[in-house]
C-alpha cells in the first residue's frame, strides 16, 4: 500500500506543503544569510512566534489562526523564534558554497557538545547526513529549549532539521 | 581487571541511585532528580528502594516490577493501568490490608507489600 | 458543619481557575480533591501550550499550574486535599472522605470540574501488565520520574498519544511506533514532526490484533484496517516491546453531575454523555456549575477559561459583581474561548459546545 504524503498522514509536511506556506524563505535569500524557516502547515490558534520577533519579521495577525507569513527582508536569522514556538517548527538556515548551516530546536537530554560530529536527520528522523554541531544555545528566555546548530553539506539544506538522538549513559 | 574497573563506578552508581535505569535522573525540562532515596521497603519478601511519599507503585515499577496482582478465577497478572486511582487495576496487600490501590499510597520507610492473589485476605504478611 | 460560598470540586486547571476567579471578586472559596496534590492534568503538561498571550501561550503547562497555585494561596483559597467528594444532596450539601473520615460542606454555589478519565481498548492481551493508559504514563514520567518501560508502542495519533510520546522520549525511553486506526492523524500535524524526526515511524489504518506475553508484555502484533474499520489478513507486523500505552480518547467524569440530577445531552465530538449549561457554565440545576473536561473533552487551556467563566458566574449570582463588570468579564473570558475554537481543529468543538448550550432550550 503507497502511503499518502502530507502532513495528515505521515506525520510531516511534504515539499508541496511547504511550498504553499508563507512562512518559508526564498533561495535567493537563504544564499545571503542566515533566515528562519517557519514550518507551520496548518491552522491552530498561536502566535507566540509574532511576538517573540524582535524585527517584526512574523506576522499572523488575526484570527490567530492565520499561517504566519516570513518578511524576509526584515529576519536577520537571530532565532529568537525558534525556541518561541510551540510546536518546535521554526528553523533557521543558511548557505555558503558547500556548507550549509541549519538551527533547529533541542529538547532532549543529554545534549551534544559543540564541536562534535553527529548524524543529522530529515523530517522523517531518516539519518542523512553527518554533521558538526557549531553551537548550542541554552537560555532561560528559551526555557530549557536548547537551539543547536549544525553544519552540513549544502545539498542537504532543505533536508536537514535535527540530529539524531544521542545515547543516555550515565552522564 | 582493567574491564572490572571500569564497570565499578557504574555498579556502584546504579546500586547509589536506586539500581535501575528506569528512574529518569535527568531531564531536559524537569532538571536533575533532587529526592533522596531514604526508604526501604518489602516487596513480596525483597527488599527494594524507595522515596519516601511517593507511590507505592512508581517503586515498584522503577524497580522493573509490573505484576502487582493476580485475578481471582483465573490467576491472571496485572499491572498499573490508569496510575490515578480510578482504575483499581494496581491494588496490593499493603501491611496486611488487601485492596490497597498502589498508585496513589505514598511510600512509607519498612512497608510490607505482597502481590495480592484475588481478592486478598486481611491481615495477610506473605501471600 | 463546614460552610462555603462556593465549593469547586476538583484542583486541576479548570478547578484552579474558576477559584483564583472567584476570590478575587471577594468570594469565600473551598476547593475539593481527592488527590494528594493538587493541579489535575496540568502539572504533567511539561510542553509549552499554544494560544496566544492571553491564553498563556509559550510556557509550560506545570509553570502555569505553579502560577494558579500561588494565586489560590495569595487569594486565601482553601484548597483541601484527599478529599473524595462521594455525594452531592439537596440544599447542596457535600459529603466527602478525607483520610478515612466523613465530613460535610454546605455551598451556595457549587463547580464540578472533576475532569475526565482515559478510554481502555480491548484486544487479546490488552489485561497483561505493561498496557496502560497514555496518561498513565505522563503521570509515571513527569510527576514521579519513573519510566514504566524502556520500549513503548503508542495507540493513538491525537494529541495525548502524540504528545506522550515525544515527553516519553524526553525521559529517556524509546518509542518504537505509534499507530492509527484511522486513515489520518488526529492531532496537530506540529506534534507528530516532532516525533517523526526523532524516528518514530506513525502508521495510520492500523490498530492491535494482539499483545504477546507470559505475565507481561513482550511482542505486540499489529494489523492493518480497510475502509470498513475492519482487519485486513495478511498485514500483520511484529513489534518488540515491553509497554503499551492506549491513547483512544477520553471520557467525562460526570458521576457527580448525574447524583445531582442534572440534565445530559449526547454529544459524541465532546465524549459522550455531557452535562448541559448555559452560557454561565450552570448546569439545568439551580446553583450548580461545570468547567472543564466534565463538560466535553477539549484541552487545558479552554479548561481554565470555562473555570474562570464558572468563577465569575458564581461571584455575580453571589453579589460580589454588578451585572455590568460581569458581563465585561464573561465577554472577555468569551472571546478568548472563541479563539481556542478555531480553525481545523478547533471548529468541531465550537459547533459542539453551541449544541451544547442550545440544548438547554430543547429540554422539555
Amino acid at each position: 500500500m503507497t502511503e499518502q504524503q502530507g502532513i495528515i498522514y505521515q506525520g510531516f509536511p511534504s515539499k508541496e506543503e511547504l511550498l504553499k506556506i508563507p512562512g518559508v524563505p526564498s533561495k535567493e535569500r537563504i544564499k545571503k544569510g542566515p533566515v528562519a524557516c517557519i514550518e507551520c502547515v496548518q491552522e491552530i490558534p498561536c502566535n507566540p512566534c509574532e511576538e517573540a520577533c524582535p524585527y517584526g519579521a512574523i506576522s499572523v495577525g488575526k484570527p490567530i489562526t492565520n499561517l504566519p507569513v516570513l518578511d524576509e527582508e526584515k529576519c536577520i536569522g537571530c532565532g529568537t523564534c525558534i525556541a518561541a514556538c510551540p510546536g518546535l517548527a521554526i528553523f533557521v538556515v543558511s548557505v555558503s558554497g558547500e556548507k550549509a548551516e541549519v538551527s533547529f530546536p533541542f529538547e532532549y537530554y543529554p545534549l551534544p557538545n559543540k564541536g562534535d560530529e553527529v548524524w543529522c536527520v530529515d523530517r522523517a528522523g531518516k539519518q542523512v547526513t553527518r554533521g558538526k554541531v557549531l553551537r548550542i544555545i541554552k537560555s532561560p528566555k528559551y526555557d530549557a529549549t536548547a537551539v543547536i546548530t549544525v553544519e552540513i553539506p549544502a545539498e542537504y539544506l532543505d533536508n536537514v532539521r535535527s540530529i539524531k538522538r544521542l545515547e543516555r549513559g550515565n552522564k | 581487571m582493567v574491564r572490572y574497573f571500569k564497570l565499578m563506578p557504574k555498579m556502584l552508581f546504579e546500586t547509589r541511585i536506586g539500581g535501575r535505569k528506569l528512574r529518569v535522573i535527568h531531564h531536559p525540562i524537569l532538571g536533575d532528580e533532587t529526592r533522596q532515596f531514604n526508604a526501604k521497603i518489602t516487596v513480596d519478601g525483597k527488599e527494594i528502594p524507595a522515596i519516601e511519599g511517593e507511590p507505592i507503585a512508581a517503586a515498584l515499577l522503577a524497580a522493573g516490577i509490573k505484576k502487582f496482582r493476580e485475578t481471582q478465577k483465573y490467576h491472571k497478572p496485572r499491572g498499573i493501568f490508569c496510575a490515578i486511582g480510578r482504575c483499581t487495576d494496581c491494588v496490593m496487600t499493603v501491611d496486611g490490608v488487601p485492596n490497597v490501590r498502589t498508585c496513589v499510597t505514598p511510600v512509607r520507610d519498612g512497608m510490607i507489600i505482597n502481590t495480592q492473589k484475588g481478592l486478598g485476605k486481611w491481615g495477610d504478611q506473605q501471600s | 458543619m463546614k460552610r462555603a460560598d462556593i465549593a469547586v470540586i476538583g484542583a486541576g486547571p479548570a478547578g484552579l481557575s474558576c477559584a483564583v476567579e472567584a476570590a478575587k471578586a471577594g468570594a469565600k472559596v473551598v476547593v475539593l480533591d481527592e488527590n494528594l496534590k493538587p493541579g489535575g492534568q496540568l502539572f504533567k503538561q511539561i510542553h509549552k501550550f499554544f494560544g496566544s498571550r492571553e491564553h498563556r501561550a509559550g510556557t509550560r503547562g506545570f509553570r502555569i499550574g505553579q502560577q494558579l497555585l500561588e494565586e489560590t494561596e495569595k487569594l486565601g483559597v482553601e484548597v483541601v486535599l484527599d478529599a473524595a467528594v462521594y455525594g452531592i444532596y439537596e440544599d447542596r450539601l457535600i459529603a466527602y472522605i478525607t483520610n478515612g473520615k466523613d465530613h460535610t460542606l454546605k455551598a451556595e454555589k457549587i463547580v464540578l470540574a472533576t475532569g475526565a478519565s482515559e478510554n481502555a481498548l480491548a484486544f487479546p492481551g490488552c489485561t497483561l501488565p505493561g498496557v496502560m493508559g497514555a496518561g498513565a504514563a505522563q503521570t509515571m514520567i513527569n510527576v514521579n520520574r519513573v519510566l514504566p518501560g524502556e520500549k513503548i508502542l503508542m495507540v493513538g495519533s491525537g494529541n495525548v498519544g502524540l504528545i506522550v510520546s515525544y515527553q516519553l522520549m524526553q525521559a529517556g525511553a524509546d518509542v518504537v511506533a505509534l499507530i492509527e486506526a484511522a486513515p489520518k492523524i488526529g492531532g496537530y500535524g506540529v506534534h507528530a514532526s516532532k516525533i517523526r524526526r526523532a524516528g518514530v515511524p506513525i502508521h495510520v489504518s492500523t490498530t492491535i490484533k494482539e499483545i504477546i506475553g507470559e505475565e507481561k508484555v513482550e511482542e505486540v502484533v499489529t494489523i492493518e484496517l480497510d475502509r470498513n474499520w475492519q482487519q485486513i489478513p495478511g498485514t500483520e507486523k511484529n513489534f518488540e516491546a515491553d509497554t503499551v500505552c492506549l491513547a483512544v480518547g477520553l471520557s467525562p467524569l460526570t458521576e457527580l453531575a448525574w447524583m445531582a440530577g442534572c440534565e445530559f445531552v449526547y454529544i459524541p465530538p465532546l465524549g459522550g454523555q455531557v452535562p448541559i449549561h448555559d452560557r454561565n457554565m450552570e448546569t439545568t440545576l439551580e446553583g450548580v456549575y461545570v468547567a472543564g473536561d466534565i463538560t466535553g473533552v477539549e484541552e487545558a487551556s479552554s479548561a481554565m477559561e470555562e473555570g474562570r467563566l464558572a468563577g465569575v458566574a458564581c461571584a455575580e449570582s453571589l453579589g460580589y459583581y454588578d451585572k455590568i463588570k460581569a458581563l465585561e468579564l464573561k465577554n472577555e473570558i468569551w472571546n478568548r474561548l472563541d479563539a481556542l475554537r478555531t480553525g481545523p481543529f478547533g471548529e468541531g468543538r465550537f459547533q459542539a459546545k453551541l449544541k451544547q448550550v442550545n440544548a438547554r432550550g430543547q429540554l422539555v
